[in-house]
């Protein structure tokens, strides 16, 4: 891999990242964060449809018409969904049903379409692959960082597994009197999560903050 | 200078074609996929029916159904009798499980039909169970469920799941901390059909009392709970006259 088409990967995981430079694709990280497994599932679902979305946009790119683009892309995007969705469904029932709640999510997704507007209808189908990959890979690190600490904080969990010890039994950091912190669990907590970490990464790098 | 692609006639033909293609590769995909999708459903609905009375792969922690393998088997044997309870007579039918009950619920908006309401009755270990299908709606989605009762309606077990609600919040109603607390609750106190509210004031959130007709509800999720807990009053509401009945 070149130079070049590597960093269409590298550069989405921190000075380009969709949600905290491109602002991209902020409801669903607000939507879905509120545990770890949803934001993996979620990050997973959205590499698919955003790698190979990407390569049908760009193979498509010299034959859509301009006046109807957005539409079209609309299209692919939501036909992919429905297509994962219903192979899902037939061959890993039980995923497809974790899987659910985020379908519709994917198809209003602004990465995606953000995507395929600003990359895959410019160039070729490998670069806009490893956009795609690259985005959703920049993507999902954002998501599970702020499903890790809304989890922990929220529901003193990670994937289910209690790690703080027991609330009710008063087990753990809880026997000190910690509680959970209910309000990790609601949105707004998750939009000053993405704020913080967007804050981070500003401080880390000033090239990164606009005038 | 203006491109081919930017033509009216182009842009008509180009997007009936994308019409025709997307359509049919949809629907061949769906089509193809029927068959195996429903096998599933199917499965789906056994496990739960199973997982109510108390037949399931749990250990202490998880939620583990009976494999998709034996399900079929396994539903033969601890499921004696499936009854179809149209007002007050029951008649037997094997495959009252198959009956869609959001259909019936739909139908029965017409004043002249006669619903129809499954009712299976499980034997495990000697003890008899009156398992009743339930559906309601969430905050966002349909919610349903299944309800395990033994001869004295006490609660057996329960199955709870839903489409779309808040994941952490609202769609935990599907994990065991919650649908354990059910167990052992009373819905009739004498012949007063009482139902089980899912209370945000219930001051037993370790669910001792068992004839409060509560549960503790799950913070941060009121209206699913609110939900759930009118689904099982307007749901079981309909089986009373028949379970009293087999309760005398």
């Amino acid at each position: 891999m070149a130079f070049k088409d590597s960093k269409l990967i590298t550069d989405p995981l921190a000075d380009n990242n969709p949600i905290t430079i491109q602002v991209l694709g902020i409801c669903s990280a607000l939507a879905i964060t509120a545990e770890l497994e949803a934001s993996i599932v979620m990050s997973i679902a959205v590499l698919f449809v955003l790698g190979v979305g990407n390569v049908v946009i760009s193979l498509m790119r010299n034959i859509i018409p301009s006046k109807i683009r957005i539409i079209v892309q609309l299209i692919v995007v939501a036909s992919l969904v429905i297509i994962v969705d219903q192979v899902l469904k037939a061959f890993a029932y039980e995923l497809s049903k974790t899987l659910s709640v985020f379908v519709g999510l994917i198809i209003t997704n602004c990465i995606i379409m953000g995507r395929f507007e600003a990359f895959a209808l410019a160039n070729g189908p490998w670069r806009s692959f490893l956009d795609g990959i690259g985005n959703s890979l920049g993507y999902a690190v954002i998501l599970i960082i702020v499903g890790f600490f809304r989890e922990l904080l929220g529901s003193g969990t990670l994937l289910g597994f209690p790690v703080l010890g027991d609330p009710i039994e008063k087990t753990g950091v809880y026997a000190f009197g910690y509680e959970n912190n209910g309000f990790m669990l609601l949105a707004p907590m998750a939009l000053i999560t993405v704020g913080i970490i967007i804050w981070v990464q500003r401080t880390k790098n000033p090239a990164l903050i606009e005038d | 200078m203006s491109k081919r692609t930017d033509s009216n006639l182009y842009t008509i033909l180009f997007a009936i074609a994308m019409v025709l293609v997307v359509g049919t590769l949809l629907a061949f995909t769906a089509s193809s996929l029927k068959g195996k999708i429903d096998e599933n459903k199917r499965f789906e609905k056994q496990q739960n029916i199973l997982y109510a009375m108390g037949v399931n792969n749990n250990d202490e922690k998880s939620i583990e159904f009976i494999s998709t393998d034996i399900v079929e088997e396994e539903f033969n044997k601890y499921i004696k009798k499936q009854y179809v309870i149209e007002g007050t007579k029951a008649t037997e039918n094997p495959e009252a499980y198959l009956i869609d009950i959001k259909k019936e619920a739909a139908l029965a908006k017409d004043p002249s039909y006669t619903r129809k309401l499954p009712l299976f009755i499980g034997e495990k270990d000697g003890e008899e169970f009156y398992i009743i299908p339930m559906r309601g709606k969430g905050l966002w989605d349909a919610v349903w469920g299944f309800i395990a009762l033994d001869k004295d309606l006490v609660v057996k077990g329960v199955f709870f799941d839903h489409k779309g609600e808040t994941p952490g919040l609202g769609a935990n109603i599907n994990q065991r901390f919650f649908m354990d607390d059910f167990t052992g609750e009373h819905i009739v106190d004498g012949t007063t059909f009482k139902g089980i509210t899912i209370s945000k004031s219930n001051a037993d959130p370790k669910n001792d009392d068992k004839t409060d007709y509560e549960v503790d509800a799950i913070a941060g999720a009121t209206i699913t709970g609110d939900g759930v807990s009118a689904m099982i009053k307007k749901d079981l509401r309909m089986y009373m006259p028949y379970l009293q009945t087999l309760k005398n």
